[in-house]
C-alpha cells in the first residue's frame, strides 16, 4: 500500500514538477544532538553556496527544506526522505552524515524519481546501491589510502593499526594496511578499540610494546579523538618518536583548539582542509565562516555540501526545472569544476567525486591558531574502496 | 611482571578518576534515595565553569576548581530548593523522569550557551606532560587524580562516620520523622548533602576532564557509567564505591589492554556477575 501511495504521488509530481516555480531539495542531516555541529556545516555550506550564486535558476526558484536525524538512525531517515519525497515533493534528496542513513534511502531513489547528493557518509558502496547516487565528500579508503604511501617514502618498515571498532574505523584500517603491505610495509598488529573507551593509556602501551616506528589511527572525530592524541604524548610515544598518521577526520578544524599543542607534528591526509589556499576556497570560507556565525565551528563536511549544491545546480540546469532523476545524474557524469577544496570530477562509473587529497600537518599559525597545514598533494584520486571491496 | 604494573597503574589511574565522579551520586542514591540522574549534568556544568574561568579569564588551575565546585553548588541550591525538594520519597519512576529532564535542559543550555565543541581545562605545566615511573611513563595529572581520588575518599568517609553531621545525616536517612522530632533539622541536612553530592561531581567533572573531556553530551554520555559504579559498589556505601571503581577500572583497563577486539565485554560481564552475587551492591546495606 505504502508502495502504491508512493508511486501515485511520484507519478503526479512527475506532472505537476514540469510547471512547478519552486524546485525543492531535502536535506536529511544531524542537526541537533551530539552531531549538530555536523549538521551546521551541512547548513553552512547550503548558505553559503546560495549566498554565492543566488536562489534562482532561471525562473525556478531553489527552496531548501531540512530534516533532522540527531544520530545514526537507518529507519527514521528513510521515514523522512519518504514525507520528503510524498508530503513535500521535494526533487532533490541530500545530507546525510551517516552511512546507514544514506543506505537505507537508496531503496527509494527509483520509484520516487529523484536524485541522491551525499554530502557526507563516506563508506565507498554507497554509490553502488543505486544508480542515482552522487557523492561530492570523499570515502575513508579515498582518504586512507595516500597515508600508507607517506609512511612508505618516510622510510617506515612497520607500523600498527589503531581504529575505533565500527564500519569507518574498520575501512580505514583496511585501506591503510593494503596499501602499506602492497607498497613493502608490514602492518605488526591491528588494534580495535570498543567505541566507548575513554582511557587510551592501555592501548598506547600496546602500540609501544609492538615496535612499530609509526600508529596510524582513525576514531570518530570530537571526545574520543582529543583523549586519544593526548594519551599519544602522556605516554611517551611522540618522545620515543613513533610518528601519529591519521586520516583527517581526527584533526578537523573544530577540533583543533581543544587538541592545542598536542595536534602539533601529527600527520594527516584528507581531501580538505581550511586553510588551503586557492581564491575559490577564500570565497568560500568567508561566505561559509558568515553562514555558520562562529568561525570556530567550521569543518569539512562544509565543503561537500557546498559542491553537493553545485551538483543540484547542475542538475536543474540540465533538466530545465523538470522532475528527471536519470536525465540529471547523466548530465553531472564527468562534470568538472573548481572547488574550494581543489579541482575535482564526479567519476562516469562509479558517481563519486575524484579530487585531490592532501598531506597536511597541524602547525600553528602566526595569530596562534592551529590549522592544517597542506605540505603534499596526490592528484586526482578516486576511490580504490570500491576496486579492493570486488 | 611489567606488563602487570603498567594495567595496574592505569587501572588505578581509571578507577580513581571513575570514584571521584560516581562517589557524589552514590551519596544522592544510597544516603538520599534520590535517583539523580542529572549527576553527570552537575560534572559537566563543574567542568564548564573551570574551562571557563581558566582558559577565558585566565585563572590558576586550583582557582578553577574552587570555582567550579562553589558555581556548580550555587546552580544546584534553588534546583534543589524547588524541584528536588519535591521528589525526596517519591516513588524512583518520578525522580529518573524529573532528573533526566533536568539532564537534557542541561544539554540544551550548554549547547546554546558553550557552542558543541570540546572545551579544555588548561593544567599548569607541573601536571603536564609525562613522570618516569621507571618501568613505564605515565601523565602527572594522572598521579594527582590518584591522590585526589584517595583524599576525597577518606574525607568523606571521616564526614559521615566521624563527625556530628554524618550522624544527623544517617538519621534523617533511616528515620526522616524521627529524627526531626529529635531536632535534627531535616532539611537543612538534606540540603546541605545534596550541595556535598553536587559539588564532588563537578570536583570529578574538572580532575576527570582529561579522560572525559567536557562537551554537551558529557551529561549523558557517560551516565551509564556512574550508575553502574554505584550500583556495583552499593548505593550509599564510600568504600563499597571505591572498591568497585578499582575493581572495574582494572577489569576494563585489562580488558582493553590484552583483548581489545571483545570491548567493554568483560566490563559488563563482571557487572552482571556482581550484581547477580551481590544484588545490593558489594557493601550495600539492606533497605
Amino acid at each position: 500500500m505504502k508502495k502504491l501511495i508512493l508511486a501515485a504521488a511520484a507519478a503526479v509530481l512527475l506532472g505537476g514538477a514540469a510547471y512547478a516555480d519552486v524546485i525543492k531539495i531535502g536535506v536529511v542531516g544531524p542537526f541537533s544532538g551530539p552531531f549538530a555541529i555536523q549538521g551546521k556545516n551541512f547548513k553552512a555550506g547550503i548558505d553559503a553556496y546560495i549566498a554565492t550564486h543566488g536562489n534562482k535558476i532561471g525562473n525556478d526558484t531553489i527552496e531548501v527544506l531540512y530534516r533532522d536525524v540527531p544520530q545514526a538512525d537507518p529507519a527514521q531517515s528513510k521515514a523522512l526522505a519518504q514525507e520528503l519525497v510524498v508530503k513535500e515533493g521535494v526533487q532533490y534528496l541530500a545530507g546525510f552524515y551517516f552511512t546507514p542513513d544514506a543506505m537505507a534511502v537508496t531503496p527509494l531513489l527509483q520509484q520516487a524519481n529523484v536524485p541522491l547528493v551525499v554530502m557526507n557518509a563516506a563508506t565507498s558502496a554507497i554509490v553502488t546501491k543505486s544508480p542515482y547516487v552522487v557523492r561530492t565528500s570523499f570515502t575513508t579508503w579515498q582518504t586512507s589510502a595516500p597515508m600508507a604511501k607517506i609512511a612508505r617514502e618516510r622510510g617506515i618498515e612497520k607500523a600498527i593499526t589503531v581504529v575505533s571498532d565500527y564500519g569507518p574505523g574498520v575501512d580505514a584500517e583496511n585501506a591503510f594496511k593494503t596499501t602499506f603491505e602492497k607498497e613493502g610495509g608490514k602492518v605488526v598488529e591491528s588494534i580495535r578499540m570498543p567505541l566507548s573507551t575513554n582511557d587510551f593509556s592501555p592501548v598506547m602501551q600496546r602500540v609501544r610494546n609492538s615496535g612499530a616506528q609509526a600508529v596510524f589511527a582513525f576514531l570518530p572525530s570530537g571526545p574520543t579523538t582529543l583523549g586519544f592524541v593526548k594519551a599519544y604524548n602522556e605516554n611517551g610515544l611522540k618522545e620515543a618518536g613513533v610518528q601519529f598518521l591519521a586520516p583527517g577526520d581526527l584533526t578537523q578544524e573544530s577540533d583543533l583548539p581543544a587538541l592545542g599543542d598536542a595536534a602539533l607534528g601529527i600527520l594527516t591526509t584528507f581531501h580538505y582542509a581550511i586553510a588551503h589556499d586557492s581564491p575559490e576556497n577564500r570565497a568560500f570560507v568567508e561566505a561559509a565562516r558568515k553562514a555558520i556565525g562562529n568561525p570556530a565551528e567550521l569543518s569539512f563536511p562544509s565543503v561537500g555540501a557546498y559542491d553537493g549544491m553545485h551538483v543540484i545546480y547542475k542538475m536543474i540546469e540540465a533538466t530545465g526545472g523538470k522532475q528527471d532523476a536519470k536525465k540529471a545524474v547523466d548530465a553531472v557524469k564527468g562534470l568538472a569544476w573548481e572547488s574550494p577544496r581543489g579541482p575535482v570530477s564526479i567519476d562516469p562509473e562509479t558517481r563519486h567525486i575524484t579530487q585531490n587529497i592532501y598531506l597536511r600537518e597541524v602547525a600553528k599559525g602566526s595569530d596562534g591558531a592551529y590549522y592544517n597545514k597542506e605540505i603534499k598533494t596526490f592528484e586526482k584520486q578516486p576511490d580504490p574502496g570500491l576496486a579492493a571491496a570486488k | 611482571m611489567q606488563v602487570f604494573f603498567s594495567i595496574g597503574v592505569d587501572a588505578l589511574a581509571y578507577g580513581m578518576v571513575l570514584f571521584i565522579i560516581s562517589i557524589g551520586l552514590s551519596v544522592t542514591m544510597g544516603l538520599m534515595r534520590v535517583v539523580n540522574l542529572a549527576h553527570g549534568a552537575f560534572a559537566m556544568i563543574g567542568g564548564y565553569i573551570a574551562s571557563y574561568a581558566a582558559r577565558d579569564l585566565g585563572l590558576g588551575y586550583g582557582f578553577a576548581i574552587i570555582l567550579a565546585v562553589i558555581g556548580t553548588i550555587v546552580i544546584a541550591i534553588p534546583l534543589e530548593r524547588f524541584l528536588y525538594r519535591r521528589i525526596y520519597g517519591a516513588p524512583e519512576l518520578t525522580q529518573v523522569l524529573m532528573t533526566i529532564g533536568i539532564t537534557f535542559c542541561v544539554i540544551g543550555l550548554a549547547n546554546y550557551v558553550f557552542g558543541p565543541t570540546l572545551k579544555t581545562i588548561p593544567l599548569p605545566a607541573d601536571l603536564q606532560g609525562p613522570v618516569n615511573l621507571g618501568f613505564r611513563t605515565i601523565a602527572a595529572h594522572k598521579l594527582f587524580a590518584i591522590g585526589c581520588g584517595v583524599a576525597v575518599a577518606l574525607g568523606l568517609w571521616f564526614l559521615i562516620e566521624r563527625t556530628s553531621f554524618g550522624v544527623k545525616l544517617r538519621a534523617s536517612v533511616d528515620n526522616t520523622a524521627m529524627a526531626a522530632s529529635l531536632g535534627v533539622r531535616t532539611r537543612i541536612v538534606y540540603a546541605a548533602s545534596f550541595a556535598l553530592a553536587v559539588g564532588l561531581a563537578a570536583f570529578g567533572g574538572v580532575i576527570g576532564a582529561e579522560l572525559l573531556p567536557v562537551e554537551p553530551y558529557y551529561a549523558l554520555r557517560y551516565m551509564v557509567t556512574f550508575l553502574v559504579v554505584v550500583s556495583v559498589g552499593g548505593a550509599g556505601s564510600i568504600p563499597g564505591a571505591l572498591i568497585a571503581c578499582l575493581l572495574l577500572g582494572a577489569i576494563d583497563t585489562t580488558g582493553r589492554y590484552l583483548v581489545p577486539e571483545y570491548g567493554e565485554f568483560f566490563f559488563y560481564l563482571a557487572v552482571i556477575a556482581i550484581v547477580w552475587v551481590f544484588p545490593r551492591g558489594l557493601l550495600g546495606r539492606a533497605k
